[in-house]
């Protein structure tokens, strides 16, 4: 059943080609709903989650031993679930989209169909398929509609993609070469013990070329520019979902399937990862530029989930994949509120000019929306990403003790830029208060939030908190299939 | 074996042959019967494949002169093919010798068929020859215009020189192995003197210089841009596909006891590290070069010569895979760059130019086109689900697979490197079309039915056989001996 959330999205991919314009918003509205039926029905299906259970299998490319094979545990489902979220929620903040509507949403449904078929596909030929095809959309998105400086963005971030990917591609070609050359299917290639010094040179170029995309550091520059050049639906795609494709193939392939590559390479997998979360707390913290605040928020959060990986027990990858999740809807209603709810009324997103506008009385939904998401971003209890981060520190404990303090003064910089963003941008200097949202006179646009807009915060909102008041509910499906992973210490 | 038997195995290129007579008497008898001339050498073209497709399976005329393999009657076919959406192209040509031009086409078509279809070096020279001769006058056939003129004499001069140095190698095997035939060629080869290597490396100079494998690449740019467009098309497709079929018959054959290693640690002497070099260069410099480009057609050109790298990978590997791998990558090449040369003949028909402004906005004036032209650069830049990614994938894992303990490593890391460059320069076409508004060029591009269904046809080809390359993967492979 699942399987149909790829072909739902682009089959309405390709009906968008041919609607009238004032159709194409509504055909991207019902597709992506679909598609989040579809995952939340899955979700909540009762299977154990454990098993990497097959849901389709046909012969694809016979003369190479290729498959269509798509199949689904506990973790895509759980990446499905945040994937068909944040389509959702992505499509109802760009519903005023007035610029070539349809080539828009067709773009957008690319990226969402390509990522159901990265967390759904049981081979590895059909996962790399998928997760290319995810780039070329990324580019037309943000060359087209993007913002500040969008054709640079756009290139920096789909050139990474691309490098990442032709490094991903010498270890994949590697990997089939040293399983015989007959088949790329992931059950099977799980079988296989590759000899030791094989996995040595292979891990690292296998799990660098996904890394690029879960903006690993100092790969990790296309994700601020490329955040920031993007439209506010694109931002929540890249945020949300894209970065998400790197760090679950990481896991899927890179680590399962050489996990002695992986024992010898965790330790820098942790240094980068812990790197990554100061680092970039740091640069966050003295950004004037909102989108670039959440941009380098995006790399600091996607350090714990490298961080969870490199731990390999069960506590930490678990705790990975919940963060993988809570950072996907987080980071989605952070750039609608950036990106979307301010920018579009305000058409400025520098820090000390929303300082001077007050704008938590005049966007009070804005604002509310923008405190819960702060919130969850700096690990307050209740919200998911105090769930993910704490389960991933636990884990990390136990492997890598040095980091655990590490990070801990990581997380207190990822408060502090939190709570500085936080207090420019609504809670600003009152002596400097002007009472009023500065709007562009040309422009018509309303200053009230939207219907949209509040459907799609309200949407992601209830994610976030269901996910920290009860995280049980995903960890449930997590933590089997993490368990069934071969690389974990014992 | 008398003659009836040699015309029966030969009837494709005879009816092409009696069809390009006929073609250019017409041409000279109604110089305004442009449609009809057009009509009779596409249908001399349909005829001509079902005629192959009526071969036996297998046969061999006078030592290997004219042989008839499944492998020979796919790519008999798949040239005839790249022929006919030549001739849909040369329709715009408007040129009062319409007639002329198809018989030349229609002959320079026979040239590579005798290319495709003999396992002896005198017949491939001969092949050589035809083709090479017949492309210099399509190169300068736009008599106007001085870049169609400068385009065929570089294409004359650089050609007639490597055809010298080819058969000057041709004579030497000969001298010293006493046998033409690649069958008999090959038990001789075992002491190698230095002569025979002088033979090798000549022989397979001209080659290089068919397939514009770098540093034999400088005729491409002016000639890709220069020439007419469907001369062009021609010209980086069907010629360079025939060429690698027969390097491949020639290296894999003929010279097979020389391939030597080309592994990074482990080179030994022989065609595969001579290859492998070719290779490497023809990546850079092709890659670099274009990156510098700002006209469609001298990019593509540019980028051909990257391309030709890629392929010649196949050939390093060696083996059943890696020519399998080659034959499918060129295959899918020509098609697309016959595409792409479509949208830039109708681009230039209209706007009078190919530089990157001419495309800008091609979008709004005719979002078809854009789209198919897009198809073709994702393609070429090795993009899911098109075929240029497959062809790159089963390329890459050939040659991985071939060498001992990767040592083939090099080569395809520095392919990868390549794809990305060339990547970057393939979206930069992209982006002229898609993202650029330019406002002045808001007239939609007209575009006869017959040459957008073609090239409509052509972009849905790269699609299917990106998501299905089973058939045609297995079609190659198992035609091969």
């Amino acid at each position: 059943m699942i399987a149909w959330t790829i072909y739902v999205t682009f089959g309405g991919a390709l009906l968008l080609l041919f609607l009238p314009h004032f159709l194409a918003r509504w055909m991207a509205l019902l597709t992506t709903l679909t598609g989040f039926a579809i995952s939340l029905n899955a979700f909540f299906d009762g299977t154990d989650g454990a098993t990497f259970q097959t849901i389709v299998q046909l012969p694809w490319i016979r003369a190479l031993g290729f498959e269509y094979h798509l199949a689904v545990d506990g973790i895509s489902l759980t990446m499905c679930l945040v994937t068909s979220l944040t389509a959702v929620s992505a499509v109802l903040f760009s519903w005023d989209v007035e610029e070539r509507p349809n080539e828009f949403f067709f773009w957008l449904l690319l990226v969402v169909g390509g990522s159901y078929g990265v967390f759904l596909s049981a081979d590895l030929f059909l996962l790399f398929v998928f997760y290319e095809l995810v780039i070329v959309p990324k580019y037309f998105l943000i060359a087209i509609w993007g913002s500040t400086n969008k054709e640079y963005g756009a290139m920096k971030l789909t050139l990474y993609s691309f490098f990442g990917g032709a490094l991903a591609l010498i270890g994949i070609i590697a990997i089939y070469v040293a399983a015989g050359g007959q088949t790329l299917d992931l059950q099977q290639l799980a079988q296989i013990q590759f000899a030791p010094p094989f996995q040595r040179w292979v891990f690292p170029v296998l799990f660098l070329g996904f890394a690029v995309l879960a903006g690993i550091w100092p790969l990790h520059t296309w994700a601020p520019t490329g955040h920031v050049a993007a439209p506010t639906a694109g931002s929540m795609l890249l945020a949300g979902i894209v970065m998400k494709l790197g760090a679950y193939a990481a896991l899927r392939v890179a680590l399962n399937l050489l996990p002695l590559g992986f024992q010898i390479w965790s330790k820098w997998i942790a240094l980068l990862g812990v790197i990554g979360i100061i680092y970039a707390a740091g640069v966050a913290l003295r950004q004037r530029d909102l989108k670039f605040v959440i941009g380098y928020s995006s790399v600091s959060h996607m350090g714990f989930v490298l961080l969870g990986l490199a731990t390999a027990n069960a506590l930490g990858v678990g705790g990975a994949v919940l963060q993988m999740f809570s950072h996907g809807v987080i980071a989605a209603l952070l750039f609608a509120v950036a990106g979307r709810m301010i920018y579009r009324r305000t058409h400025t997103r520098d820090l000390d000019a929303l300082s001077a506008m007050n704008l938590s009385h005049a966007l009070p939904f804005a604002a509310f929306s923008f405190v819960i998401a702060s919130a969850a971003s700096m690990g307050i209890p209740g919200f998911s990403g105090f769930a993910a981060e704490i389960t991933i520190l636990l884990g990390t404990w136990k492997s890598f003790p040095v980091a655990v303090l590490l990070t801990g003064a990581g997380m207190v910089l990822v408060a502090a830029f939190t709570l500085r963003a936080l207090k420019k941008t609504f809670f600003g200097d009152v002596r400097l208060q002007q009472g009023r949202v500065l709007t562009d006179p040309d422009s018509n646009e309303q200053s009230a939030i939207s219907a949209a807009e509040k459907w799609g915060a309200g949407l992601l909102i209830c994610a976030t908190l269901a996910a920290g008041i009860y995280p049980k509910l995903l960890l449930d499906r997590i933590m089997p299939a993490v368990e069934a992973m071969r690389f974990l210490k014992p | 074996m008398n003659y009836f038997d040699l015309l029966r195995l030969a009837a494709p290129e005879t009816v092409l042959v009696g069809t390009a007579l006929f073609v250019l008497a017409l041409g000279l008898w109604q110089t305004r019967a442009q449609a009809l001339c057009s009509a009779v050498a596409a249908a001399g073209l349909l005829f001509a494949s079902s005629a192959v497709l009526m071969l036996p399976p297998q046969a061999s005329l006078f030592n290997g002169m004219l042989v008839i393999t499944p492998l020979v009657s796919l790519f008999k076919i798949i040239c005839l093919a790249l022929a006919f959406f030549t001739v849909i192209l040369a329709r715009q040509l408007g040129s009062r010798h319409h007639g002329e031009y198809l018989a030349l086409l229609l002959l320079a078509t026979v040239g590579l068929m005798l290319l495709v279809g003999s396992e002896e070096l005198l017949v491939i020279f001969i092949g050589l020859e035809l083709t090479g001769l017949s492309l210099y006058v399509m190169a300068a056939f736009d008599k106007a215009s001085v870049h169609s003129a400068e385009a065929g004499l570089k294409y004359f001069l650089f050609g007639s020189t490597a055809s010298a140095f080819t058969l000057f190698g041709i004579s030497l095997v000969y001298g010293m192995t006493g046998a033409t035939s690649l069958a008999a060629i090959a038990p001789k080869l075992s002491p190698m003197t230095p002569l025979l290597a002088a033979g090798l490396v000549m022989t397979l100079i001209g080659f290089a210089f068919k397939v514009a494998a770098a540093p034999f690449h400088l005729w491409a740019p002016d000639t890709y841009q220069g020439a007419p467009p469907p001369s062009a098309a021609f010209i980086a497709s069907a010629s360079k596909v025939a060429s690698f079929v027969v390097l491949g018959k020639i290296v894999l054959v003929g010279f097979g006891p020389a391939q030597g290693a080309a592994g990074w640690h482990a080179m030994i002497a022989g065609w595969s590290p001579l290859l492998a070099v070719l290779a490497a260069l023809s990546i850079l410099v092709g890659n670099l070069a274009a990156l510098a480009q700002s006209n469609v057609r001298r990019l593509l050109a540019y980028s051909a010569v990257a391309h030709a790298g890629y392929t010649l990978l196949g050939l390093v590997a060696g083996g059943r895979d890696g020519f399998s791998a080659t034959l499918f990558y060129t295959t899918i090449y020509a098609f697309t760059l016959v595409g792409a040369f479509g949208v830039v003949a109708l681009v230039r028909h209209q706007t009078g130019g190919d530089d990157f402004v001419h495309f800008s906005g091609l979008r709004r004036r005719s979002p078809w086109l854009a789209g198919c032209m897009a198809v073709f650069m994702l393609s070429l830049a090795g993009l899911p689900p098109l075929a240029g990614f497959f062809g790159k994938f089963y390329l890459f894992s050939a040659a991985l697979h071939a060498g001992a303990n990767y040592s083939l490593l090099w080569l395809v890391a520095l392919a990868l490197l390549g794809s990305l460059i060339s990547f970057y320069y393939y979206l930069l076409v992209l982006k002229v079309i898609f993202v650029d508004q330019n406002a002045s060029a808001v007239t939609p591009v007209r575009i006869d039915s017959l040459q957008r269904v073609s090239i409509v046809f052509l972009a849905a080809v790269i699609v299917l056989l990106g998501m299905f390359p089973g058939g045609l993967v297995w079609k190659i492979s198992s035609s091969l001996p």
